[in-house]
């Protein structure tokens, strides 16, 4: 057998990728692309979806795993949507990505100036206290956000709603982040 | 009756209700035939078509089996067809047809009603998210939610429905839409940010793949539906001859390339020639023209052509390596990239190559055992032989499909219309009604078993109201054959709900009104081909009480490799189960 018959599972490991779809603002256009991923069983580790500087253009971006050949599927299969402007695989190119967490601690009087020291470090605020509780909000890499809720953890997390990631190309592309 | 193209009042002039404005966009869109089934939603839709001559509307019986019309209207012609059906169970309907279209790329445009508007999400009466559930299986659909968006999105709907990779498009039409009133002014042409498809294939890579053909020593050409609904038979034709290439085409290739041509193979894969396959696991090189490594053509992919150095032509850049990797791929429409190919192509040294594949014919050609009892592969070969490839075999899914595929040459394109991706049993007569309105020139003839035939009989109704002229031939071996084929080979004989009955066929089609004949023996076959054919003004049914245990060979179980290839059995030629030898006779067929 050539190595070009190789089955997909042969050509590398799965990997993370940062998507980023330009749909026209239409009926149906997000559903064709959700239900796409779900039809096709490809992974959605997030979606996030907003409006863009067009009026008729929205903005999705797409955290998804997959080896070569499956995110290659995907970016065709996103193309093949009608609705689809441009689709942009983020993932070989510099990018700038935001996360934001909205984390609800709980607290008690002995525990509060701590938590309020942890979101200090990591640049977040406090938007929301009550007696019983704290809510912090994060904002920053996906691997920053994650950093901070592992540190709250250990108080007790009692609500957590996060956005997924948005990204943008970088306007250098030599520049380092 | 009115002619509305000559347009007593300037359309621009009057608003025009939603109704009047799809009637009149139809028109724009060279629309002359329309297969569908009235309903509350559509009522005022039907009353705009009432009094217009440009447009024939055909009642179907079931919406199925308008969209099943309007696919085989399609497949004939090469232009879209189209079905107009009511909401709700009427729009559910449509779906098998719908998906039928995707699978296999057919060119349609499927006009829904839906409840008014405000009704939309109250779970109405007759209401159904039609877009909702088609979504996946069309290639794009629409609600109209302003009158003033109909006209341009009927012009969208059918532009991108025959562009690019053709399919399916469903428009959604709510019944207060309908009823409000707009100016008409149809856009000239379609201007869409989202959507270009590739049309040429890149320089660089044809360039690349005429260098690998210049050097092939074995090379095939797999050809498959693309290269029909490109219209590219002369192109194909003309790179095949002048670059000595032989080809072997999918189940919806038949009919691009000519099987009377000593270079033809006939079909490959599952059910395909056994040289055809056997060349592909030969061939040092593999050119895809429209095809897209279905498993029913490849089994297993990893062995399939494992040796070859392969070139692939489509359209839809997502077929290309999403089964097998290819080395060289080229995006763009079959035409135009054979086109551009043929003049960078040498006449190739294969003389060797297509002696081996010569012998390899006379070898092993497609083969039965002839007995006193019909064999469906004998019927089918009787037909070939009697229109001498000039009709339009229009099957439907199981044994039948696959020795329609074997035992008939064809020659034209657009003569062998089936289901093929999707496997849709009950396709066959609708789609041939369909296809009926297209040829008018030749015959057209429904093939179907007696499972498939009793999925959409109610279209005898049709075929015998508006007096159209196919024959519709039922293969009746009292088995669902294809699945019996398989329990008895994979499953230990154990035949789970595949024995049934039918009606007497040639009662039901007196009942219907029209002829009625069948075949019980072999020596009575060319007589009732005989009288069939002899009948123009109308439909007629033909049963043939065929062999019930038969099966359907060469074979590559599912999955398998070429190595697995299953030729006909010698005890399957030695004798036709419960016959004397001495009625028999081996008969033999090889394309090319």
């Amino acid at each position: 057998m050539s190595e070009l018959t190789a089955t997909p599972a042969a050509h590398g490991h799965d990997r993370k990728h940062t998507i980023s779809i330009l749909v026209e603002n239409k009926f149906g256009a997000f559903n064709r692309i959700a239900g796409l991923f779900a039809a096709k069983g490809y992974n959605i580790d997030s979606l996030t979806v907003g409006p863009t500087e067009d009026d008729e253009i929205s903005r999705m971006t797409i955290v998804t795993r997959g080896d070569d050949s499956v995110i290659e599927q995907i970016m065709k299969q996103l193309n093949k949507v009608i609705n689809t402007v441009k689709v942009t695989d983020l993932t070989y190119e510099s990018f700038v990505e935001r996360d934001l967490a909205l984390i609800k601690v709980q607290t008690k009087t002995d525990t509060r100036s701590e938590i309020m020291q942890i979101a200090e470090i990591f640049r977040a605020k406090i938007i929301d206290i009550s007696p019983r509780t704290v809510t912090v909000e994060a904002i920053g890499s996906e691997q920053k956000v994650d950093a901070i809720i592992k540190m709250l953890k250990p108080f007790g997390i009692k609500e957590l709603a996060r956005t997924g990631r948005v990204a943008l190309k970088r306007e250098f592309q030599g520049e380092v982040n | 009756m009115t002619s509305q193209k000559d347009g007593n009042l300037n359309p621009h002039n009057r608003l025009m209700t939603g109704a009047e404005i799809f009637v009149r966009s139809l028109i724009e869109e060279g629309v002359d035939i329309v297969f569908g089934y009235p309903g509350g939603a559509v009522i005022g839709i039907y009353d705009a078509l009432h009094d217009i001559s440009d447009i024939k509307h055909i009642l179907t019986r079931h919406e199925q089996g308008a969209v099943h019309a309007a696919e085989g209207y399609s497949k004939a012609s090469g232009k879209p067809g189209v079905a107009l059906v009511t909401s709700g169970p009427g729009a559910t309907n449509t779906v098998t047809g719908i998906a039928d279209a995707y699978m296999d790329s057919i060119p349609i445009v499927v006009f829904t009603g839906q409840v008014a508007l405000k009704l939309i999400g109250n779970d109405a009466f007759q209401e159904a998210d039609i877009v909702g559930i088609t979504r996946p299986i069309t290639k794009h659909n629409y609600l109209v939610r302003d009158v003033n968006e109909l006209a341009p999105t009927i012009k969208e709907a059918f532009y991108v429905a025959t562009t690019g990779r053709p399919g399916p498009v469903l428009v959604d039409l709510p019944k207060d839409v309908m009823a409000s009133k707009a100016h008409f002014d149809y856009p000239k042409k379609v201007v869409m940010r989202s959507y270009n498809p590739h049309i040429q294939g890149h320089t660089k890579q044809i360039v690349k793949a005429a260098e690998l053909i210049n050097k092939a020593k074995r090379p095939v050409l797999y050809v498959g539906g693309g290269t029909i609904l490109s219209n590219a038979a002369e192109e194909l034709k003309a790179l095949a001859r002048k670059a000595r290439i032989p080809v072997t085409t999918t189940l919806h290739g038949l009919g691009s390339f000519p099987e009377n041509d000593e270079l033809a193979m006939g079909m490959l894969g599952m059910h395909g020639t056994w040289y055809s396959n056997t060349a592909v696991n030969y061939c040092d090189l593999l050119i895809a023209v429209g095809a897209r490594f279905d498993d029913r053509v490849t089994g297993n992919v990893d062995a399939f052509a494992a040796e070859a150095k392969k070139i692939h032509i489509d359209i839809d850049p997502s077929a290309i390596s999403k089964n097998v990797k290819v080395d060289v791929p080229i995006v763009g429409d079959v035409k135009h990239v054979l086109r551009d190919l043929l003049p960078l192509v040498q006449t190739l040294d294969t003389k060797d190559w297509l002696q081996t594949i010569k012998q390899w014919k006379e070898e092993h050609p497609l083969r039965y055992r002839n007995g006193k009892h019909i064999r469906m592969q004998y019927v089918i070969q009787r037909i070939g032989e009697i229109t001498n490839g000039n009709a339009v075999i229009v099957s439907d899914v199981g044994q039948h499909q696959m020795w329609a595929a074997q035992f008939f040459k064809y020659i034209h394109p657009r003569t062998h219309i089936t289901s093929g991706g999707l496997g849709t049993m009950g396709f066959s007569l609708p789609a041939a009604m369909g296809a009926s309105f297209a040829r008018k020139d030749i015959p057209v003839i429904s093939l179907s078993g007696d499972g498939g035939i009793q999925m959409n009989i109610q279209e005898f109704a049709t075929c015998v109201e508006y007096k159209i002229p196919i024959k519709i031939f039922i293969m009746n071996n009292g088995y669902l054959g294809m699945v019996r084929q398989w329990q008895e080979l994979f499953w230990r004989r154990r035949y789970s709900q595949v024995k049934m009955s039918s009606p007497d066929f040639v009662k039901l089609a007196e009942a219907y009104g029209c002829a009625g004949f069948r075949a019980v023996q072999k020596d009575e076959v060319n007589d009732v081909l005989a009288k069939a054919f002899a009948i123009n003004d109308g439909p007629v049914v033909v049963e043939f009480k065929v062999v019930k245990e038969d099966n359907v060979y060469p074979m590559i179980p599912a999955g398998m490799t070429w190595k697995e290839l299953m030729d006909v059995p010698d005890e399957e030629l030695k004798s036709v189960k419960g016959e004397t030898p001495e009625v028999e006779e081996i008969m033999t067929l090889a394309k090319g």
